[in-house]
């Protein structure tokens, strides 16, 4: 997805829940830190499943190296979809996973304010 | 795929059921960085075997592997739960060595720690996946709860139908604010402790009992 970017810019990539729909977990993993390791933010109009969330955390933390990658800052809406789906949508899995989520490089985001509908982010060059 | 996958994960954790009698049921220690976890296990530990978990510290990532403490038994009203406790390192989504430089650290033992953190953190991710039976969710009450990290990792836990128990650490400082955790996780109860001054710890564990007995 990288393409040419100005030098004293930041690429924001929005992708959308369209795009992520034919992807396997590891493939929407490798996407977002591919394009978090080249210094871009990543929105996700659907973000990701909870299992999903937790291999993200655990491949993060297999790439972190000193100097180099010090990890991503990752946030969504604070609302919990899976705590209000019901026991039928968890069997069938159908539970709605869809929040808004931005994942950046940890050393270039930081959340400014977060709250139930709205995130405040400051995003800045390397 | 949820439905094969689901039905999978029930009969498994039926089976697990099934066993428990046998099995002790193992109960991850979760939370941030620096809420008190290991200090919750060693409490745990001391009061029911005698014996610690591992060193406290109030330097981020002192845990850096999850460690189990097998077979402790805590009697309440006449009768015996059995659990394996494991302590697992606070979960986070980024690690920079610079930040241990800040206690004294050298460089090389900063990155070493970066680095054991790191594999201790996706550890924790994977016993949490794979191999725990409930969690027991710390979380220092004298700071905001409503981050991102606690945000994924109870929904993580609620997506795998594990019970948790929320325990509102760090009574004893003075910024401390249950109901500010309470707010942030209404659907689930929030019990108050100091862990490292053994306040409520009575209530603790008659919650114990009642989630994982």
């Amino acid at each position: 997805m990288a393409e040419a970017k100005p030098q004293d810019g930041v690429q924001i990539d929005l992708i959308s829940g369209e795009r992520m729909e034919g992807m396997t977990s590891m493939e929407k993993i490798r996407m977002i830190l591919d394009g978090v390791r080249d210094g871009n933010i990543v929105i996700l109009e659907e973000g990701l499943s909870p299992d999903e969330e937790s291999r993200l955390i655990e491949v993060t933390m297999t790439e972190i190296s000193p100097d180099e990658f010090n990890g991503i800052e990752i946030e969504t809406y604070p609302r919990s979809e899976t705590a209000d789906a019901s026991f039928l949508d968890r069997l069938m899995g159908t539970e709605s996973t869809k929040k808004l989520t931005v994942i950046g490089p940890a050393n270039q985001i930081e959340t400014l304010h977060k709250d139930e509908n709205l995130i405040s982010a400051l995003v800045s060059r390397k | 795929m949820g439905l094969i996958r689901n039905l999978k994960h029930s009969i498994s954790r039926a089976v697990s059921t099934l066993f428990s009698e046998e099995n002790p049921k193992r109960i991850g220690i979760y939370g941030p960085p620096n809420a008190g976890k290991t200090t919750l296990a060693n409490r745990i530990a001391r009061d029911w075997t005698g014996d610690a978990v591992g060193p406290e510290s109030h330097i981020p990532h002192e845990t850096r592997r999850a460690r189990r403490k097998e077979d402790i038994e805590i009697e309440r009203d006449g009768a015996t739960v059995n659990i394996d406790i494991v302590d697992t390192p606070g979960v986070t989504t980024k690690v920079d060595y610079e930040e241990f430089l800040d206690h004294d650290m050298e460089k090389d033992d900063a990155v070493r720690r970066s680095r054991e953190a790191t594999e201790g953190v996706a550890e924790a991710m994977h016993w949490l996946r794979e191999d725990v039976d409930g969690v027991i969710y710390v979380l220092d009450s004298s700071t905001d709860p409503f981050t991102q990290v606690n945000t994924m990792l109870i929904g993580i836990i609620e997506s795998q139908d594990l019970p948790v128990l929320i325990l509102a650490n760090k009574t004893d400082l003075e910024e401390s604010s249950v109901q500010r955790i309470r707010n942030a996780f209404p659907q689930h109860e929030t019990i108050p402790l100091s862990a490292l001054e053994g306040d409520n710890m009575d209530e603790v564990y008659d919650k114990i009992a009642e989630y994982f007995g």
